[in-house]
């Protein structure tokens, strides 16, 4: 279907279940129980599962197919962020011109940093990605360009804003809020049944309907010649460049399409909330992205979905998780054992968030190099090859 | 010759931390060949034995004084510092106050230990694999590292003054012949250079002049060679690791008093120490000291009032310009060596 075959095709299909039925999935405990804590079904949450899982789908096409570790595509997220605010801040808060001028811009940035960077392969690139996003960074939060040309271009620390005064020639009497076409970003519906209740938002559906169309492309890109290539790149580069093949077009191709991936999530990351400003940009941010690829699986198709929302779903959980809460949790426990118990969780949440990203990330990469999805490969083969040994010993018992 | 001076200063204190620290990731990765995101991190961690040993100094009890009270007309509670109550008040206060000098002692154990247990716990394990495996394990240590000395410390960065003798500052310009109040520069800026001089100049003599050093020279150069002669190089590489984890913390012990530590210094010293070790040259130790001099000092020519009128806010984005220029000109940095991390 859709000149996939039928491996992919069950793939999409499962990945069109998922993101159609998140808000029954992530909702699964009634309203009122005690697990209700762990629903991650609520609008603001779900918009970025997809909008991560863009980013991460996008990261996967350049570090997945060619081996080039980028440290700094964080910058293409801001760049498009900024991209979008101004569309906003010019035209109207209808989002279709701000999502197209935010991947247009952040392709443009990644033709050029992916230019130079491209000219170095291995730890220099990673570091010359690295330099880049740190000077785009700088620039932004001090709006450097916008000081030499004597206007506000990033609004610096505070972020860029939209404010009564500005243009906005095409606002009229259209909504205030981001829209496409006059359907609002934020509007949404509740179903309630029984002690359930599910929301499904616009807003959500809009990122993951884009988040289907980027997940679909990722599918036709990996299975291309194109794709084909990139992997060859990968397994060796020497190999490639003495059989004649000029390899730096197609590193750069990869590069600027996975730019402009990162460039759309940040332009629905002003979808969602109309505001960008330099912390996006941050090489830290750049790091957290390489985490959810890693973490689903480098290189495969599903796994940058799958980490990019097990790391949003984590972060939100366990930063929501207080003392008072560890203190409900474990008041089962004797006094002194219970208090011992919050010290040692309080370690890992709350504000303590940061440490479990990094014994997840540490865990993840020591034992897990191939991620979620080849954890899920070994399991379902180890489950088979037992399956497979008890056959084998009934077909001939022990001596 | 009196706008000039005052830069090439002023970059000196930033160059030698930059300098130390890119010294130390070099040797790292001259040695066992990884990629060490978690440098960073033992620099914070030296700056913190600095806060550790001032706040163990200070450790104080508690007495009322009779003969006077404060504003609540009770007797006033006089907080005496064991050391003072030992050591009497003229050499315990002395040890007070050389607190940030003599962590330069304190830290050498904890820096080891802390060297060799990632060393032997973590890095050995990947020498072998990808060098982004390698970037992406000691990022997430250096993740966890930031958050234990955030969960310890709290987020607030914490001062920690130098010794009472070297706070004011020296009129330098005054000595060479200029008018006098033109350039004054700290001491304490002053001794971190020297220091850092020092540091330097002994990891290179040692490297150079000792048998040790020599057999690390020859393992950095062809470690299979070395192997294969019954030399077990693994064993020094390791201690290598432990000197560089030691210079690293030493850069940060000294380092408190000139801006107060807190948890995310380390990180925001690792990107441009990794941008300082790309121009100077992936493992090349001489090619690391002489581009985080020149970085420093070019940094804080980028910030004279003389070259902001011209562009304003330069200064916070020149060293990743240079470094982009220098690397599209000479790709193995200013004095890279063939052949390293090439493929």
């Amino acid at each position: 279907m859709l000149g996939l075959n039928k491996k992919d095709t069950s793939l999409l299909m499962f990945v069109v279940a998922l993101s159609l039925f998140a808000p029954i999935i992530l909702n699964i405990f009634p309203k009122d129980s005690g697990f209700a804590f762990f629903n991650g079904g609520y609008p603001d949450l779900m918009q970025r599962f997809a909008i991560f899982g863009i980013f991460a789908i996008g990261f996967n096409i350049l570090f997945g197919l060619t081996g080039y570790l980028s440290f700094g595509h964080a910058a293409f997220l801001g760049v498009g962020s900024y991209a979008a605010v101004w569309m906003f801040k010019l035209l109207n808060y209808n989002i279709l011109p701000a999502l197209i001028l935010s991947v247009v811009v952040a392709g443009l940035v990644s033709v050029v940093i992916g230019w130079i960077s491209l000219r170095r392969s291995g730890i220099y690139f990673s570091i010359l990605t690295l330099a880049f996003a740190q000077m785009m960074y700088a620039i932004a939060y001090s709006d450097l360009f916008g000081r030499w040309m004597g206007i506000t271009l990033t609004n610096g620390e505070t972020g860029l804003q939209i404010y009564n005064n500005d243009p906005q020639i095409l606002l009229g009497n259209g909504p205030t809020s981001p829209h496409l076409f006059g359907l609002e970003m934020g509007a949404r519906k509740v179903l309630s049944i029984g002690p359930w209740e599910f929301v499904f938002p616009v807003g959500y559906y809009l990122c993951a309907i884009l988040l289907i169309l980027s997940f679909y492309l990722s599918i036709r890109i990996f299975r291309s010649p194109f794709g084909l290539m990139l992997r060859a790149i990968k397994s060796n580069q020497t190999r490639m460049s003495y059989t004649g093949l000029n390899s730096k077009p197609y590193t750069l191709a990869a590069f600027v399409i996975s730019g402009m991936y990162a460039g759309l999530a940040g332009g629905l990351l002003a979808a969602m909330d109309p505001l960008a400003g330099a912390e996006r940009m941050y090489w830290t941010e750049s790091g957290a992205v390489v985490i959810m690829t890693i973490l689903g699986g480098v290189g495969t198709l599903i796994g940058p979905i799958l980490g990019a929302g097990t790391i949003k779903y984590m972060e939100n959980i366990i930063s929501k998780m207080n003392e008072k809460l560890l203190h409900d949790w474990f008041s089962f426990l004797p006094e002194s054992l219970e208090y011992a118990m919050v010290w040692l969780a309080s370690w890992f949440t709350g504000e303590g968030w940061h440490m479990t990203q990094g014994v997840l990330f540490m865990l993840v990469i020591i034992f897990l190099p191939g991620g979620l999805v080849q954890g899920g490969q070994k399991l379902a083969s180890r489950f088979r090859r037992n399956k497979a040994d008890d056959t084998a010993t009934n077909a001939t018992p022990a001596e | 010759m009196d706008v000039i001076l005052p830069q090439i200063l002023n970059g000196l204190d930033k160059g030698s931390a930059y300098a130390l620290i890119a010294l130390g990731l070099t040797l790292i990765f001259g040695t066992l060949g990884v990629v060490n995101f978690a440098h960073g991190a033992l620099f914070m961690i030296g700056a913190f034995c600095s806060v550790s040993l001032s706040r163990i100094l200070n450790l104080s009890y508690v007495t009322e004084d009779p003969t006077q009270t404060d504003f609540l007309g009770k007797p006033l509670k006089v907080e005496t510092p064991y050391l003072e109550a030992w050591f009497g008040p003229e050499f315990g206060g002395a040890l007070i106050d050389w607190s940030v000098p003599l962590a330069i002692l304190f830290s050498i154990p904890i820096m080891i230990l802390v060297g060799l247990v990632m060393e032997r716990g973590l890095i050995k394990h990947f020498y072998k694999r990808p060098h982004a495996d390698q970037i992406l394990v000691t990022f997430g240590l250096a993740i966890i590292l930031q958050e234990l000395v955030r969960g310890i410390y709290g987020a607030n960065p914490i001062q920690t003054p130098a010794p009472d003798m070297f706070r004011g500052s020296i009129d330098f310009g005054a000595m060479l012949g200029f008018d006098p109040n033109v350039i004054i520069y700290p001491y304490w800026r002053m001794i971190y250079f020297f220091f850092s001089a020092v540091v330097i100049g002994g990891v290179f003599a040692f490297l150079q002049f000792t048998t040790f050093g020599m057999v690390v020279r020859a393992g950095m150069a062809d470690r299979e060679t070395v192997g294969l002669l019954g030399i077990n190089i693994d064993r020094r590489f390791t201690i290598m690791f432990a000197i560089a984890a030691v210079v690293a913390g030493w850069a940060g012990v000294m380092y408190a008093p000139i801006n107060a530590p807190n948890y995310h210094m380390g990180m925001d010293f690792l990107v441009l120490s990794f941008v300082v070790v790309v121009v100077g040259g992936m493992g090349s130790l001489p090619g690391a000291v002489a581009a985080g001099f020149l970085l420093g000092i070019l940094e804080s020519f980028a910030s004279m009032t003389a070259v902001k009128e011209i562009l304003d806010g330069i200064d916070q984005i020149i060293i990743y310009l240079v470094a982009i220029i220098i690397l599209l000109t000479r790709p193995r940095g200013l004095m890279g060596k063939k052949g390293v991390m090439e493929d």
